[in-house]
């Protein structure tokens, strides 16, 4: 079984169909035709580029590429992180202790898979490196996002309890545990679900891949295993690190809550 | 020195305030509200970033952990929180002493927060407040929402506790009529200044 090279005119076929809904979009009023037609634009341009890029780097094999590539990745996957919470912390702590936590949980058990698990010579080949870690990022992303945008606006909501538990003479970690625990609850949530419907309701998106791409599905359900098992570990460090990073800063050095340091929600969204 | 001292507490909209407290003192405080009373309640407690500082016998504020601290001066907030579903969970072991003094009985501690009144609510604060045996009082319209037979009962219980244990007890009060019963010193928030009430 080989691969069926796409066509310019099959994209083409394939891009008609956004066309039509977002002819349906605007004939219904839906008003998402704009939207939904940047949407597809900068996908296209993306996956494009990404094209590219990957193929050069591919070729070169060389170390500060792919450590740039992979920064860059880094960068752009704290900005979305940070733009997916509503109550974000002030300054620099709003993009860093995102960033910081991705960083630390998807880049420790990248090297742990490659070196490791699967024993890739060298570990920073680039075939494997740059999809697993964006896997990685992708999910870690949204598992962090989703924890400290819970933390920071339980805190906001919970300042009474949370202030009546500091009066009464508790610690800033007693005062915030079951607020922390939610967060981090609620940044699993979404790699649980994702492990238990797979196969089931959805075959997982690089299980498919491989499969397209001819690999025997028994194989590419061997590395889709292995990639959900490093992803849950992935999002889990983060998350955690996410959740410990920011409540440790919602508390000021005397254990009082600074709420003063997350920036007021901004309009709806 | 025995009690509650501040000096240079200067919580926002306020300018710095010296003011000492005898051990087994009470200090009432009135003002307009938005005047900044529970503000200043809550830069003695610590729960507020502000400059100057507090001494509670001899022992400065910053010398303490923060929650040592708060356990020892603490704060009654003029709106009680709950962070648990029961009444017990929110109040130690020993305290069927202080429901009693309350006018409540040791059932109380079985009950759904969700069930209480306001006045309930405050007293039980004030109950939960009291359990850690704290040195001084910061008390925030503390008889607020209660009917006369349980303001009564409170200003018991913090005279009773102030004279038992020598307490400074700092009390924020909208009542004129409160402050003429329990005399002693009264001082009023005007013009950014505590001064003393005419």
């Amino acid at each position: 079984m080989t691969l069926i090279h796409l066509t310019p005119f099959d994209l083409t076929l394939a891009a008609g169909l956004v066309l039509l809904l977002a002819g349906l979009s605007w004939r219904l009023h839906l008003g998402v035709e704009r939207r939904l037609l940047i949407a597809a634009l900068r996908s296209a341009v993306q996956l494009s580029l990404i094209g590219y890029v990957l193929h050069a780097l591919f070729a070169a094999t060389n170390p500060g590429f792919i450590a740039l590539m992979a920064l860059v990745m880094l960068a752009f996957a704290g900005w979305e992180a940070l733009s997916r919470q509503k109550h974000r912390f002030v300054g620099a702590w709003g993009y860093g202790i995102g960033t910081l936590s991705m960083f630390l949980s998807s880049f420790s058990v990248l090297i742990l898979t490659l070196a490791v698990i699967i024993g890739v010579e060298p570990w920073y080949q680039p075939q494997y490196l740059i999809p697993l870690l964006g896997m990685l990022l992708g999910n870690t992303m949204s598992g962090v996002a989703l924890a400290l945008d819970n933390l920071t606006r339980d805190a906001w909501n919970a300042r009474g309890r949370i202030e009546a538990r500091l009066i009464l003479g508790e610690t800033w970690d007693c005062a915030i545990s079951g607020i922390r625990r939610d967060a981090l609850r609620a940044g699993l949530i979404p790699i649980v679900n994702a492990m238990a419907t797979a196969g089931v309701v959805s075959l997982p998106g690089m299980m498919t891949g491989q499969i397209l791409a001819g690999s025997p599905p028994i194989e590419a359900a061997k590395y889709q295993l292995l990639v959900m098992f490093v992803i849950s570990a992935g999002t889990g460090l983060g998350a955690t690190a996410a959740v410990w990073l920011g409540s440790r800063r919602l508390f000021d050095e005397r254990q009082r809550l600074r709420l003063d340091r997350l920036r007021p929600p901004q309009g709806q969204g | 020195m025995a009690g509650l001292r501040l000096q240079g507490v200067a919580p926002l909209g306020l300018d710095p305030i010296d003011l000492d407290l005898a051990a087994g003192e009470r200090v009432f405080i009135s003002g307009p509200s938005g005047s900044g009373k529970s503000l200043l309640l809550r830069a003695v407690a610590d729960l507020d970033p502000c400059p100057g500082e507090v001494w509670l016998n001899g022992t400065a504020r910053s010398a303490l952990p923060a929650p040592q601290w708060r356990r020892q001066v603490a704060l009654l907030p003029a709106e009680a929180h709950w962070w648990a579903d029961s009444v017990g969970e929110h109040l130690p072991g020993e305290c069927e002493s202080l429901l009693t003094d309350l006018g409540f009985g040791p059932e109380t501690l079985g009950w759904a927060i969700s069930r209480l009144s306001t006045g309930e609510r405050q007293r039980l604060a004030l109950a939960r407040v009291l359990a850690n045996r704290p040195a001084a009082l910061l008390l925030d319209e503390a008889t607020a929402n209660l009917d006369p037979p349980n303001r009564d009962r409170v200003e018991a219980l913090v005279e009773g506790y102030r004279a038992e244990h020598a307490a400074a007890v700092l009390w924020v009060s909208h009542d004129p009529e409160q402050r003429e019963r329990l005399g002693g010193r009264r001082l009023m928030i005007q013009a950014r200044r505590l001064v003393p009430e005419p």
